[in-house]
Formats: structure tokens, C-alpha cells, sequence
């Protein structure tokens, strides 16, 4: 069964390879079709590989499966191949299903756009190359999805991209994400040197030969990679201007799968962060910072899916301060749980924006949940799941973060404590001036729009969705090792790195009816301050709204700075010193090439005169050597 | 009176198969030509010809089988190894005689030179740069040189209604008979000194004896050189290679410039590591002098070239430096590096010169750098594929050129070479420019610029035979950069087996 395994990332390529040559001769619908036929298939062979892999006992599950040498330079060996185990199953089956949900809902929602089959010839190569991050089995394939995610990513932000704003966002993800890259880039180079190799197994073996401060120095590096893949500090501007990508792919890849890919980076390199703690320390704060300040922003955005974006961006501090902490396991129960809901309130969004006619701004919105039942009713769910009402999934995932986050430092638990309450304050917000309170769009008169649930195909992946959001909470109970299905299925993989967490069943208690307490309480001031009330411009500073200005900060520091010192080199140091050096040395090389092709007379005695002259030449030097 | 008895050697057929099927086959076609009332036309003979080239490839498939299970052996008097080098000489040699037909199939007919003279005379010099790699005689070697080298003058004067195919012909005919001649004169010292024209028994006599006044040998060596260099047209024994293939016929120079430069270097290789090592010392920095002249030589007059084939020639010059990085390493994988290239080279030129002939025959005839403007908009696929081969040698990633460049350079480096490496990589930037410029030149705006001369506009149709030609070289260049490591096992193997 186990050999099968290939055919996970296989499938998506396929779908790739016949789309992207004939897409839009097959065209609209069927190659939205094609498509998520390609990832579902994917995701059924996932599923019984995981059953197989389930299936076998604990400490050998693991199953690496090596195509072929991809190259080999001295003593370092590349393979091109997979690496079957829990951690990177657990990945695959909810980018293949979440997936395949989207899919389907994209075929509804791009239904009237004219690049249709082009829109699937990217979320194909994004499924295959996010599955390659995952399955690669060494640092070089996962790089390589992660760099193959990161143009579809660029691809599909700017997908609509005769808009201005949407080019320019998807420039502004790929700069971010370069910064990154070259922090991955560095920690690949320093591992090569230290290693001599890139396969995780082998890395894992070796890591006596890293110093402690190497191990620090590949940790923190990795993580810049992970930073600006997963927007956190400093690096998360990028993710609320993604936005202007489609619907879809907001809740595919800016939510539920590519965003998590420095989450799952981290899990996989445990066993190198376990050996530098000091690197955890640091990024345990940074994801701390990270949840805190985007849920202050998330709390005064008016766009329906930036407050979704700052919320994704919160949501992954919590998974970096539960890495930071050395609460893998956690980290990967939230990773999926949000997968869940946070893919569940985008496809909602999208489903509200399709009804509004593209409207965005949810001070227009108002008493949706009358026209629109089932997408409010999924979308409650969904907030209740992330703002962690029992017995809702975000509320086991988030308080399984909290309750390591004490361990380490009660600090980190206070950030991330009272950030659980701004988040279930600001999704209150949301949903109640999107779905209740007064209606605030025309339903007469020539601007009139008549919003309502939309088909089949968008509907079925909500409730699939929210079922999810609502039991996911059921793959990791806290109540003994029995419950806890995920942290012994990741056991073999993130087993000896993780934190020693010892709380007894009296502080698991307090901890449960804390994490409620909180949830609640963010519900209840939301339900407070906006049920009926449009405008509070005091909860909605210039401050937060602006992202505590980090982007104009940024923009102000070092982007305008660039720009002027690009300026500066474009009209001053290229013409007249890069340029003149060039064009100088090029005069130089043509003129003495002009000279040179002056003695190809086209004569042959003359030719016949350069070769006796050289063999001249050649043979006194040869005799000098003799000794003669 | 003494009787004496002329000895013949037992022959072993098997062994010298692959190049019997190319002269076999050579002379049923020429048997054939001389029974037929009428001609065929020349699809048909390139058709023949792709079939013998096939027939070839497979035997020599079947040598390399032998030779992987049971080791190299020797043949014919100890003339001829069958080893890993020689196999490796037989499979690309028969594949360049599967692939060139079908650029030269359309143009000759075009061109009105009929018949099967050329298709003859490629099969006559496949067979001779055959035995330059397997020769382990220098007595061979010489003549697998003119069994290679006359069909080449022929080949380059074949389109008798153009002059400057003749004077092309002549060029190359003088010149190389000059640097035959001088080539003898080299193989007759080496006799002087060792008293054997057997590679392997100079190589054992050198390696046993201390030869007190070596100036003989060492008279001999530097001819052996000189012959060579000219042959794989190195820096300064290169100036007929521009005027030959500018003057030759369009559709055949890409085979020319790869048979004489895989034939040359076979041979190249094979008698400089496995008879003269203990010379290197000797010899090496002549080869280091003669590279670092082809790799900057090569690039920076290819600069000032606003003809295209002769752009392609002068940076054949640069790719031949690059290949002889591979013998100044001295080492195995020195060697495989400089094989790697070569099979890279072979397909990309031949693919680069068979494009080139087509878009000169769709300007009528003029492969001036103006003829490719515009090229991108007027038949895009085609620009596709040729700017797929102006970056293979440039040395673009994912493709075999970028491979073949890193393999003699880090060839090269781990040999302490640092020098000659740094020469290569800032010649490579130089090259680069050249060749991007004709990249630059078929995608850029064509309508506004050339008012005078404007190149017809319509699409230029190819035939199938030159698509299939062009994508076989694709083929050949893009899989095997991506997924170098059969070539390179094969390429080592290649060494590894060498005797």
C-alpha cells in the first residue's frame, strides 16, 4: 500500500500537466471538474495510506521512498523522493481534503470569470507543489514546494491582475516571502557544511557536529523562512494585501494550507530546535507579539476578509508560540482545527461577497442571516469554533497552546489568554454586522441586489466544513494518553522534542473553564458593543486599523529608502558607473575581437602562417622542457 | 633471401560491429544509388541513412552490454579497445547519425543538390570518428583522422553552384592536410622514441624507461598536439573553422562542427591519458595555454559577429576550451566531464545550426543577425526551441549545457586548477551576452525597428523531418538536464573502463 504513496503529489501534477497545455479548450466547468477530481483522488489514496501507516506499530512508521539521485556533488547526495510518516500524512490528508473541498467551491464561485480553466491550472500546481513541501524528504524537495507554493501564491493573488492593487500585492508576497527564503536558503547552506547532508533522517543523526551556537544560528534561520511564509513579525504585511487574490484561494492557501507551511517547517525540524532552546524562547515571543497585535488589528478592520487575514495572522503566533514552547503537537492540532474554520469563514465570506456583488466592506452588510441562513448559520459556527466556545474545535486546539504556553512562562500564557478574547470579540463583531442588526444594502430601486445562498457547490464544502469545525475538537481530547489521538500519532515523529507538560487533572480543569471563561466573555462584549450599533469609532483607532502602522512603518523605513537608493542607482550609478564600466569593458572585449578577427584575413597562407608560427612555438617550448 | 611472411591478424568482428554496419550500410547505399535508374529523392537516403545510424546504435548497445559484464578487451592485433570510452564514442556517433539526417533531408533537396553523395559520405565519417575513440593505434588513429577528415572536405564543398562552398572546401582540405601532415610527422617521432605505434605499449614503455634525451618523444608529443588541436579547432589552430562552416551548405555544418569536434576529441583524450600521462608535465600547460585562448578567444570575437553561424562557429572555439578543462584536470572525472560535454554539445549545435538554416533559407540564404529579427512574433514556437539552445549554451540551468559547464569547471577545481576555472566562468559571462543578444533580438519589437529589409512576415513552415530533428536535440538537451545522472553514470562508466 505504502507504495502508492507517490501517486499523492502524482495526481495533482497530472491535473497540472493536461490543464495547463489544453485547459481552455476543455474550458469551463469541466476543467474546474478535472481538477478537483485530481485532488480528491489524491486525497482517497492519502487516506488509505494513512489507514496503512495507522495500521503499523508505532516506532516504524516511517516510510521513505527514494525515485531516484537527483544529483550528487561530492559528498553530498540529493534524492528526489517522499517521506511517509505521521506528521507529513496529518498534512497531506487536509491539504488534499480541505483541498478538494475548495475545489469544488471554486467551480461555483470563478463560474462566470473568463480565465476559469487558468485559475485551475494554478490551484492544481499549488496543491501539488504544497504536497511536495510536505512529503519531500529532505530540505531540498521541501524547499522547492515551498518555493513552487510561493508562485502559485504570487500567481493567484495577482490573478486579477489588470487591478492595480492586486499586481501590487502580489509583488508585495513575493518580496516578503524572498526575505524569508534567503533565511532558509542560509540555514540549507550552513546545514550542507555542518551535515553534509540534506535528508531528515540524516541531519537528525548528526547534529553532534553542529556547536550550540550553530544550532541556534540554523533554528533562528529557518524560522526567518518560516516568518515570511507564515506572516508573522515583521514579515506579515503581506497577508491582509493577499486579500485581493479570489475568494478561494484566500481560504485554500492565505488560511488553511500554504500559510502553515513554516508551522509544519518547524514540526519537522524539532529535533533541531529542541536542541537550541534559546531559539524557541524567541520564537515562542515573536508568535506571542504576533497573535496579540493582529487581533488588536483584526478588531477594527471594516473589510470582511481582512479581518479574516489579521485573524489568520493571529492565529498563527498561537501555532508559533506552541512551537516556540516545544507543544508540537498542539501547534498541529491548531494548524488543523483552524484549517477547518478559518477555511470555513473564508468560503462564508466568499459566499457573502458573491451575494453582495463583490462588496467587501461589512459596514454595507447587515441582516444577511434572514436571505442567507445556511451561510450564516455555517459562519456561526465557525466564529464560535475560533473563538473557542466549548465544545467547538478552537477551543480544545487553543487550549492545549495556553495550557503548554504556562509551563514555559505565565507571561506568554497572559498574551495569549487575553488574546483568545480579542479574538472571540472581534469575529463577534464581524458576524454581527455582517448577519444581524439592520439591513444597510438596497434591496429596491436600480442599484438593488438580492443576496441568497448560493448552489450546491459552494454550500456542500460549508457544511462539510463546519461539521469539521464543530468535531474537530474530538482528534485530541485532554482527558488521558487514550483521547489524545493526535499527540500519540505525531509521537513518532515530534515525540522526543516535545515539552515535558505535567499538569494534573485539577489545573487541566482550571485551565478548561479559563479558556471558556475567556471565550465567552469576548462573545458577550462583542454581542454587547455591536448589536445594533454601526459606528464605534473609538474601538476602531486609526492605530489598530493601520496594523499599529508596523506596514507604513516598513513601507516608511526601509521600502521608501530602497526605493529612493533603487532610484538613485537607476538614474545616477547605472548610467554613469555600472553602465560606462560595462560599456567599456564590452568596447574593450569588441574592440579587441575587432582586432583579433583582423588577422582572419580569409587567407589561407595566412591561416597556414599562424599555425606554423604557434607549432613553432609549441615545439621549442616542449624542447626547453627536454633540456635541449 | 629471408621469406617474409605477412602476419594477419585474427579479426574479431563482433567487436568492430558498429562500425561495420556504418560502412556496411554506406556502401549498400552507394551500391544501391548505382543500380536504381533514377534517383530517390534525399528523404528517402536520410531515411536509409536513420536507419543504419539505428542499426549502429543498437549493436553498439549490445558492445556496451558486453563490455559492462565481461570488462574491455582489445581486438584486431591489439589495434582496437572495446572499453567504456570507445562504447561511449560508438552510441553518441550513432545517435548524431540518427539525428542529423533530418536536418539536412529538406535542404538538400531544396538546394538542389540531389542524391545520395551526402548521406554516403556522413555515414563514411560516422564510421571514421568511430574508430578515433576506439583506436589504440596511432597507425589507426591516423587513418580513422582521414577516414573522418576527407568526407568532412567533400561535405563542406557539396553545394558546387556556390562558390563560397568551394572555397570552404579548399580551405579546409589544405589546411587539413597541412596538420595530417604534421600529425605523421608527430606519430613517426613518438615510433622513434618508444618503438611502438600501441597506445598501451607506449604508455607501459614510458612508464618503465627514463629516456635520457627525450627530445624525440618530446618533438613527437608537441606534433601529436598540434595535430589535434587543429582537428577540434583550438585557440590558435581554429581560423578555418569560421570560414568552413560559414561557407559550407547550411543543413550540414551542424553535423560537420559535431562529428570532426566528437571524432577529434576521442581521439584527443585517448592518446594524451592513456599513452602520454607521464608527459603531463609536460604537456599540460601547453593544453592550459591552448584552452584559456579558446575560451577567451572563442567569446570575445563571437561578440563582434553579426553573422549567426559564424557566431555559432567562434563559440564552438569556446566550447572546445571548455572541453579541454576536462583534460587539463587529468582525472577521471575530468575526463567523464569533458565526455558529458561533448554528448551535450553534439545535440545542441546540431538542433542550433539546423534552425539556423532554416530561418537563412526563409530570408533568403542570409543567417546575418537581422534575419532573426522579429523571429519570436513571426514563428514562436521556433524561437522558442532556438532560444532553448542559445541558453543551453550559455549554460542556463535545466538544461545539459548548464551541467556539462559545472562538471569541467568543478572538474577542474577539485584539480587545484583555480586559474583556468575563473578563465571558463568569465568567458561563460561573456558568451552569455552573445547569445542572449539573439534571444533579445528574436523577442523584441520587430515592426518599428527595420523599416529597410523587412523579413518576410509570414510564419516559416517547417517539415516534420527538421521538427523531429529539433526535438529529438530538446529532447536530448532538457531531460538530460533535468535528470542528468544516466548520462553521467554512463559518462563515468565511460572512464571508469578506461584502459
Amino acid at each position: 500500500m505504502l507504495h502508492f504513496a507517490f501517486l499523492i503529489p502524482l495526481f495533482p501534477l497530472v491535473g497540472f500537466a493536461i490543464l495547463a497545455p489544453v485547459g481552455k479548450r476543455i474550458g469551463n466547468p469541466a476543467a474546474g471538474w478535472i481538477a478537483t477530481a485530481m485532488v480528491f483522488a489524491s486525497f482517497i489514496v492519502t487516506i488509505i495510506v494513512l489507514a496503512k501507516v495507522a495500521s503499523m506499530p508505532a516506532d516504524s512508521r516511517l516510510y521513505v521512498q527514494n525515485w531516484f539521485t537527483w544529483f550528487s556533488s561530492g559528498s553530498l547526495s540529493i534524492g528526489a523522493g517522499i517521506q511517509v510518516d505521521p506528521l507529513s500524512l496529518t498534512m497531506a490528508s487536509f491539504i488534499t481534503g480541505i483541498g478538494s473541498m475548495i475545489h469544488l467551491y471554486s467551480i461555483g464561485y470563478m463560474e462566470h470569470d473568463e480565465a476559469f480553466p487558468k485559475f485551475f491550472v494554478y490551484l492544481n500546481l499549488f496543491v501539488f507543489s504544497m504536497l511536495m513541501l510536505v512529503l519531500g524528504e529532505n530540505l531540498l524537495i521541501t524547499f522547492l514546494g515551498w518555493e513552487g507554493v510561493g508562485v502559485c501564491s504570487y500567481f493567484l493573488i495577482a490573478f486579477w491582475f489588470t487591478r492595480d492593487s492586486a499586481a501590487s500585492a502580489g509583488k508585495k508576497a513575493m518580496i516578503y516571502n524572498r526575505i524569508g527564503d534567503a533565511g532558509f536558503l542560509l540555514a540549507l547552506f550552513l546545514l550542507i557544511e555542518r551535515t553534509h547532508s540534506l535528508t531528515f533522517t540524516t541531519i537528525f543523526s548528526r547534529l553532534s557536529s553542529l556547536s550550540k551556537g550553530e544550532l541556534i544560528a540554523v533554528s533562528l534561520l529557518l524560522f526567518v523562512g518560516a516568518a515570511g511564509k507564515s506572516a508573522q513579525l515583521p514579515l506579515f504585511p503581506w497577508l491582509a494585501d493577499a486579500m485581493e487574490g479570489p475568494t478561494p484561494v484566500s481560504a485554500l492557501i492565505h488560511a488553511a494550507t500554504m500559510v502553515t507551511a513554516g508551522v509544519y517547517l518547524m514540526c519537522r525540524v524539532s529535533p533541531i530546535l529542541h536542541l537550541a532552546p534559546d531559539a524557541g524562547h524567541v520564537i515562542a515571543w515573536i508568535g506571542a507579539a504576533t497573535a496579540f497585535i493582529a487581533a488588536t488589528t483584526g478588531c477594527a478592520q471594516t473589510d470582511i476578509k481582512k479581518v479574516l487575514a489579521y485573524s489568520t495572522v493571529s492565529q498563527l503566533g498561537y501555532m508559533f508560540l506552541a512551537v516556540g514552547c516545544g507543544a508540537y503537537d498542539a501547534a498541529v492540532f491548531l494548524m488543523l482545527t483552524h484549517a477547518f474554520y478559518k477555511a470555513l469563514l473564508f468560503l462564508g465570506s466568499g459566499s457573502v461577497i458573491h451575494a453582495m456583488h463583490e462588496e467587501q466592506d461589512i459596514k454595507k452588510m447587515g441582516a444577511l442571516c434572514k436571505v442567507m441562513p445556511l451561510t450564516s448559520l455555517t459562519f456561526f459556527i465557525g466564529w464560535l469554533s475560533i473563538a473557542g466556545v466549548p465544545p467547538f474545535s478552537g477551543f480544545w486546539a487553543k487550549g492545549d497552546v495556553l495550557s503548554n504556553a504556562w509551563v514555559v512562562s505565565p507571561a506568554l500564557w497572559a498574551v495569549g489568554a487575553l488574546t483568545a478574547i480579542l479574538t472571540a470579540y472581534y469575529m463577534g463583531r464581524q458576524y454581527l454586522l455582517v448577519f444581524l442588526g439592520e439591513r444597510r444594502w438596497k434591496s429596491e430601486g436600480s442599484e438593488a441586489i438580492h443576496p441568497h445562498d448560493a448552489g450546491w457547490k459552494m454550500s456542500a464544502p460549508l457544511i462539510v466544513l463546519s461539521v469539521l469545525a464543530t468535531f474537530g475538537g474530538l482528534l485530541n481530547l485532554p482527558f488521558g494518553s487514550k483521547l489524545a489521538f493526535l499527540d500519540s500519532w505525531l509521537a513518532p515523529v515530534v515525540g522526543a522534542s516535545l515539552l515535558h507538560n505535567t499538569d494534573s487533572t485539577a489545573q487541566l480543569w482550571f485551565f478548561g473553564v479559563a479558556d471558556g471563561v475567556f471565550a465567552l466573555a469576548g462573545v458577550a462584549i462583542a454581542y454587547s458593543l455591536w448589536r445594533n450599533v454601526v459606528d464605534r469609532s473609538v474601538l476602531e483607532p486609526r492605530f489598530l486599523y493601520m496594523a499599529w502602522f508596523i506596514d507604513s512603518a516598513i513601507d516608511r523605513l526601509i521600502a521608501r529608502p530602497s526605493t529612493a537608493l533603487a532610484a538613485f542607482s537607476a538614474t545616477v550609478v547605472e548610467p554613469r558607473v555600472i553602465d560606462a564600466a560595462v560599456n567599456g569593458v564590452a568596447g574593450a572585449f569588441r574592440l579587441s575581437g575587432q582586432r583579433l578577427r583582423r588577422i582572419q584575413t580569409g587567407y589561407v597562407r595566412s591561416y597556414a602562417l599562424v599555425i606554423v608560427s604557434a607549432l613553432v612555438l609549441i615545439v621549442a617550448y616542449f624542447m626547453v622542457r627536454s633540456g635541449l | 633471401m629471408l621469406a617474409t611472411t605477412i602476419i594477419l591478424p585474427t579479426i574479431n568482428y563482433t567487436a568492430i560491429l558498429p562500425e561495420l554496419i556504418m560502412l556496411g550500410g554506406m556502401l549498400v547505399l552507394l551500391g544501391l544509388v548505382a543500380v536504381i535508374p533514377r534517383d530517390f529523392s534525399t528523404k528517402t537516403y536520410a531515411g536509409l541513412t536513420q536507419v543504419i545510424g539505428t542499426a549502429s546504435l543498437v549493436s553498439s548497445l549490445v558492445l556496451w552490454h558486453d563490455v559492462a559484464a565481461h570488462g574491455a578487451f582489445q581486438a584486431v592485433a591489439q589495434a582496437v579497445d572495446v572499453d567504456g570510452f570507445s562504447v561511449f564514442f560508438l552510441v553518441l556517433v550513432s545517435a548524431i547519425l540518427i539525428v542529423a539526417p533530418a536536418f539536412a533531408a529538406d535542404y538538400l533537396h531544396d538546394e538542389g543538390i540531389e542524391g545520395a553523395e551526402y548521406f554516403i559520405l556522413a555515414l563514411i565519417a560516422g564510421a571514421g570518428a568511430m574508430l578515433m575513440g576506439a583506436a589504440n593505434d596511432l597507425i589507426l588513429v591516423f587513418l580513422a583522422l582521414e577516414i573522418l577528415s576527407i568526407p568532412l572536405y567533400v561535405i563542406a564543398g557539396l553545394n558546387a553552384r556556390r562558390a563560397t562552398s568551394g572555397e570552404a572546401s579548399m580551405k579546409y582540405f589544405l589546411l587539413g592536410a597541412f596538420s595530417s601532415a604534421i600529425f605523421v610527422y608527430g606519430i613517426a617521432l613518438t615510433y622513434g622514441a618508444t618503438g611502438s605505434t600501441n597506445l598501451a605499449d607506449i604508455a607501459a614503455f614510458l612508464s618503465r624507461n627514463v629516456i635520457a634525451t627525450p627530445g624525440t618523444l618530446y618533438a613527437g608529443a608537441a606534433l601529436l598536439l598540434v595535430g589535434f588541436a587543429f582537428k577540434i579547432a583550438a585557440v590558435p589552430f581554429h581560423m578555418w573553422s569560421p570560414d568552413v562552416y560559414e561557407g559550407s551548405p547550411d543543413g550540414v555544418v551542424g553535423f560537420m562542427a559535431a562529428i570532426a569536434k566528437v571524432g577529434g576529441f576521442a581521439a584527443f583524450l585517448r592518446v594524451f591519458v592513456s599513452a602520454l600521462p607521464t608527459l603531463s608535465s609536460i604537456w599540460e600547460p601547453v593544453v592550459w595555454v591552448l584552452c584559456a585562448l579558446s575560451l577567451i578567444a572563442g567569446a570575445v570575437i563571437a561578440l563582434s559577429q553579426r553573422n549567426i553561424k559564424r557566431m555559432l562557429a567562434y563559440s564552438s572555439i569556446n566550447h572546445a576550451g571548455f572541453i579541454l578543462m576536462g583534460l587539463i584536470a587529468l582525472s577521471s572525472r575530468g575526463v567523464a566531464s569533458s565526455l558529458y560535454y561533448l554528448f551535450a554539445y553534439s545535440f545542441i549545435v546540431l538542433a542550433s545550426f539546423g534552425i539556423v538554416t532554416v530561418v537563412a533559407k526563409a530570408n533568403s540564404g542570409s543567417a546575418e543577425i537581422d534575419a532573426f529579427r522579429g523571429l519570436g512574433r513571426r514563428s514562436p514556437v521556433l524561437a522558442v526551441f532556438f532560444a532553448i539552445f542559445l541558453l543551453a549554451q550559455a549554460g542556463a540551468p535545466f538544461t545539459t549545457g548548464f551541467l556539462a559547464k559545472f562538471y569541467v569547471v568543478s572538474a577542474a577545481v577539485a584539480a587545484h586548477s583555480y586559474a583556468i576555472a575563473v578563465i571558463a566562468m568569465l568567458s561563460a559571462a561573456v558568451a552569455v551576452f552573445f547569445y542572449l543578444r539573439v534571444v533579445l533580438v528574436m523577442f523584441s519589437g520587430s515592426e518599428t525597428e527595420d523599416a529597410v529589409g523587412t523579413p518576410e512576415q509570414h510564419p516559416i513552415v517547417l517539415s516534420r523531418w527538421v521538427w523531429s530533428g529539433i526535438m529529438a536535440c530538446a529532447a536530448a538537451t532538457v531531460i538530460f538536464g533535468i535528470y542528468p545522472l544516466p548520462l553521467i553514470n554512463f559518462a563515468r562508466a565511460a572512464t571508469l573502463l578506461f584502459r
